[in-house]
C-alpha cells in the first residue's frame, strides 16, 4: 500500500510540475504579441521621431527627403473615407437588414450569406484587380478617388455585413414583437425599434471597417494611386494618393532619410488608426453595459 | 478586428424570424414596407455581383491570356521571367515562393496562437484577458505596409546578425512577420472554437483529479478540434493573399528555390510589381496578371470552402 501510495504520490508531483512548465510557456507564447507590438511601435517612433514636425503635414512630396511632406497623401486618404463612409454604410447594413429582417429562408438567402462570409476571405489584392477591370478600365473613371473609393467599398462590405448582422441579431425579440403589437408594420418596426437598438454595434462595426480601409494598400496600388501627387485632388476623377501608398513609396528608397519619413508617416497612420480603434472599443464597452 | 468568422452555431440559434410579419385583414400596405424590401434586396444583391465581378473579369481576361500561352505551360513551367526575354510564363517559381513564404508563417503563427489561444481561454484570469484581448486587437488591425517596414527595418538586420550570407531581401524575414500578423487571427478563431466547449466537461474532468494542462490538451482542444482546424486554415488562406509585407521584405527575383535565406517573389508581389508599372491594356503582360490573380483566387477560395467545411461538418456537438 505504501509503496504505491509514493508512486501514486510522484506521479501527481509529476503532473502538476508539467502543469507548471506548460503554463509558463503558454504565457511565453502570449506575450510574443505582446512584445512585437511594443518592438514595433519603439522601433517607429525612434526612427521618425526626427521627421515628425509641421513640414510633414504641409509638404507635398519631393524628390528631396529634407523637404518632403505626405499632406496631399492625409487629404487623399480623408477624401477617399467621405466618399466611401456613407456609400458602405448604406450598402452594407441595408443588406443586413434584409438578410435578417426580411429575407426568407430559402436557397438564394443561403448563397447570398455563404457568399459573404467567402468575399470576406479573398485577398484584398483581387479586389485591386476587380477594381482596375471594371472601375478604371470599363468604367472609364482612369486612376481617380472615385474608382479607388469605389473599390474600397466592395472591399469592406463583407465586414460590415457581418458586424452589422451580428447587432441586428442581438437585439432582443420582445422589441420587434412589442413594435407589432403597437400596430406598427414591418419597416416601421425595423426603422424605430430595430435600428435604433443596433445601432451602436452598427456603428462600432463601420468604424473598425473604416480603419481597415484607412491601411489598406494593395488594391490602391493595383489601380493606380500615383505615389507622387503635388496638388490636393478637386474633384471626383482626380488622381489622388493616401497614407499607406505614400508610405510604401518612401519605404521602396533606399536613402535612409526617406525610411524616416516612411517611419513619420507611419507614426501618423498608427495615430488615426489607434483613434479610431479606441472609439470603437468605447462605443462597444457603453454598449455592452446598456443592454 | 476585421476578421473572418467561422459559421458558429450562433449563427442559427440567434437568427431572428424573417418572415413573421403580422398581418391583417384591413391593413392597407404602406409604400415603405413594398418599397424598402426590394431596396434592401438590391444592397445584398451587390455582394453577389461583386463575386460575379470577381470571377468574369478574371475569366476573360486569363482567357485572353491562355490563348497566348497554353494553360499546360503556365502551370508547369519552371521559369517566370515576363520582362527579360526570352519570355517565360511558368507559374512554379511564383507559387513556391508563396508556398515558402506561407510555411515560414505558418511555422511561426499556430503555434503560437494556439498556445496563447490556450492561455487566454483556459488559464488566464479574466483581468488578463482585459488587458491582452484588445492588444491583439491592435496588433490585427496594423496596416499591413508597417509590418512590412518593421520586417525590412528591424527584422532583417537582426536575422542578418544571425545569417551574414543573407541577402537584403529574403524570404524568411518576409515569412515571420506574415507569421506575426496572422498571430492575432489563429488565436482569436481558435479561442472562439475553445470557449464554445461546454463548462460541463470540463468540470467533469476536473472532478476527476485532471491538472488543467491535462483538461486543456485532452478535453478542450480535441472538442475544439475542427475550429482549430478551421483556423488554422484559414490563417494560411491569410498568409498566401498578403501581399505588402512580402513586396517590401521579400524581393522580386522570382526562383524556384526552398531557401528561405534567399531573394523570392511571391504571386501578389509580381501582381504589384507589374501594376507599378504603366502596362498597356491587352498586353501579354497585362494579361498575366489576371492569370496570376486567378490562380491566386482559386487556391485561397478553396481553403475558404474547405474552412468552413471543416468546422462544420467535424464540430463536436454537445
Amino acid at each position: 500500500m505504501g509503496v504505491l501510495q509514493d508512486a501514486n504520490r510522484k506521479q501527481i508531483a509529476g503532473r502538476r510540475r508539467l502543469d507548471f512548465a506548460l503554463h509558463l510557456l503558454f504565457v511565453a507564447a502570449t506575450s510574443v504579441g505582446v512584445v512585437v507590438l511594443m518592438a514595433l511601435l519603439v522601433d517607429i517612433l525612434i526612427d521618425g521621431a526626427s521627421r515628425l514636425q509641421p513640414d510633414l503635414f504641409n509638404q507635398y512630396p519631393s524628390r528631396r527627403a529634407s523637404q518632403a511632406g505626405m499632406k496631399s497623401a492625409i487629404v487623399g486618404s480623408l477624401y477617399m473615407l467621405v466618399i466611401m463612409a456613407p456609400l458602405s454604410f448604406v450598402l452594407g447594413v441595408g443588406a443586413a437588414i434584409y438578410l435578417e429582417e426580411y429575407a426568407p429562408k430559402n436557397r438564394l438567402t443561403r448563397l447570398i450569406q455563404l457568399n459573404i462570409s467567402t468575399l470576406a476571405g479573398v485577398p484584398s489584392i483581387v479586389y485591386g484587380i476587380l477594381g482596375l477591370a471594371i472601375f478604371v478600365r470599363a468604367m472609364q473613371l482612369d486612376r481617380s478617388l472615385l474608382a479607388g473609393a469605389l473599390t474600397m467599398t466592395l472591399l469592406v462590405l463583407p465586414i460590415i455585413i457581418v458586424s452589422s448582422q451580428e447587432a441586428i441579431r442581438a437585439v432582443p425579440r420582445s422589441r420587434r414583437e412589442a413594435s407589432f403589437a403597437l400596430g406598427a408594420n414591418k419597416w416601421q418596426t425595423v426603422a424605430r425599434a430595430v435600428l435604433p437598438s443596433a445601432f451602436p454595434g452598427i456603428l462600432t462595426g463601420v468604424i473598425l471597417a473604416m480603419s481597415r480601409a484607412i491601411g489598406e494598400t494593395a488594391p490602391l496600388v493595383m489601380i493606380g494611386a500615383m505615389t507622387y501627387v503635388a496638388f490636393l485632388p478637386n474633384d471626383l476623377l482626380d488622381s489622388f494618393t493616401v497614407m499607406p501608398i505614400q508610405i510604401y513609396n518612401w519605404i521602396a528608397r533606399p536613402q535612409a532619410e526617406f525610411r524616416e519619413l516612411a517611419a513619420a508617416g507611419i507614426v501618423v497612420l498608427l495615430a488615426v488608426l489607434l483613434l479610431m480603434n479606441f472609439a470603437a472599443i468605447l462605443l462597444r464597452n457603453k454598449y455592452n453595459k446598456k443592454v | 478586428m476585421s476578421m473572418p468568422t467561422l459559421p458558429a452555431s450562433k449563427a442559427k440559434r440567434g437568427r431572428t424570424d424573417a418572415g413573421s410579419t403580422y398581418s391583417f385583414k384591413n391593413e392597407k400596405k404602406s409604400l415603405a414596407d413594398t418599397v424598402m424590401p426590394l431596396l434592401l434586396f438590391l444592397c445584398a444583391a451587390v455582394s453577389i455581383l461583386t463575386t460575379i465581378g470577381i470571377v468574369v473579369t478574371l475569366l476573360t481576361e486569363t482567357y485572353h491570356f491562355f490563348r497566348e500561352i497554353p494553360i499546360f505551360e503556365f502551370l508547369t513551367g519552371r521559369k517566370w521571367s515576363p520582362l527579360i526575354p526570352p519570355v517565360s510564363y511558368g507559374i512554379l517559381p511564383l507559387l513556391s515562393g508563396t508556398l515558402l513564404i506561407t510555411v515560414i508563417a505558418c511555422i511561426v503563427a499556430i503555434p503560437i496562437g494556439l498556445a496563447s489561444a490556450i492561455y487566454l481561454s483556459e488559464y488566464a484570469p479574466s483581468s488578463v484577458r482585459r488587458v491582452v484581448k484588445p492588444i491583439l486587437e491592435v496588433l490585427a488591425g496594423v496596416p499591413t505596409i508597417v509590418y512590412g517596414y518593421f520586417a525590412l527595418t528591424l527584422v532583417t538586420p537582426l536575422l542578418r546578425e544571425i545569417f551574414p550570407q543573407m541577402g537584403v531581401f529574403n524570404a524568411l524575414s518576409a515569412g515571420i512577420v506574415v507569421g506575426i500578423m496572422i498571430i492575432p487571427m489563429v488565436c482569436s478563431l481558435s479561442e472562439d472554437a475553445m470557449s464554445a466547449v461546454p463548462r460541463s466537461l470540463r468540470d467533469g474532468a476536473y472532478a476527476l483529479g485532471a491538472t488543467r494542462l491535462e483538461v486543456a490538451l485532452r478535453i478542450v482542444v480535441p472538442a475544439a478540434f475542427s475550429g482549430i482546424v478551421a483556423s488554422a486554415v484559414l490563417a494560411f488562406s491569410r498568409a498566401i493573399g498578403e501581399t505588402m509585407i512580402v513586396t517590401v521584405a521579400a524581393g522580386s527575383t522570382p526562383k524556384l528555390t526552398a531557401n528561405p535565406l534567399e531573394s523570392i517573389q511571391t504571386m501578389t508581389a509580381y501582381i504589384v510589381q507589374v501594376s507599378l508599372g504603366d502596362t498597356p491594356r491587352g498586353s501579354l503582360e497585362y494579361g498575366s496578371i489576371f492569370a496570376v490573380g486567378m490562380t491566386l483566387f482559386v487556391i485561397t477560395f478553396l481553403l475558404n470552402i474547405l474552412a468552413q467545411y471543416v468546422a462544420r461538418r467535424f464540430r463536436e456537438e454537445y
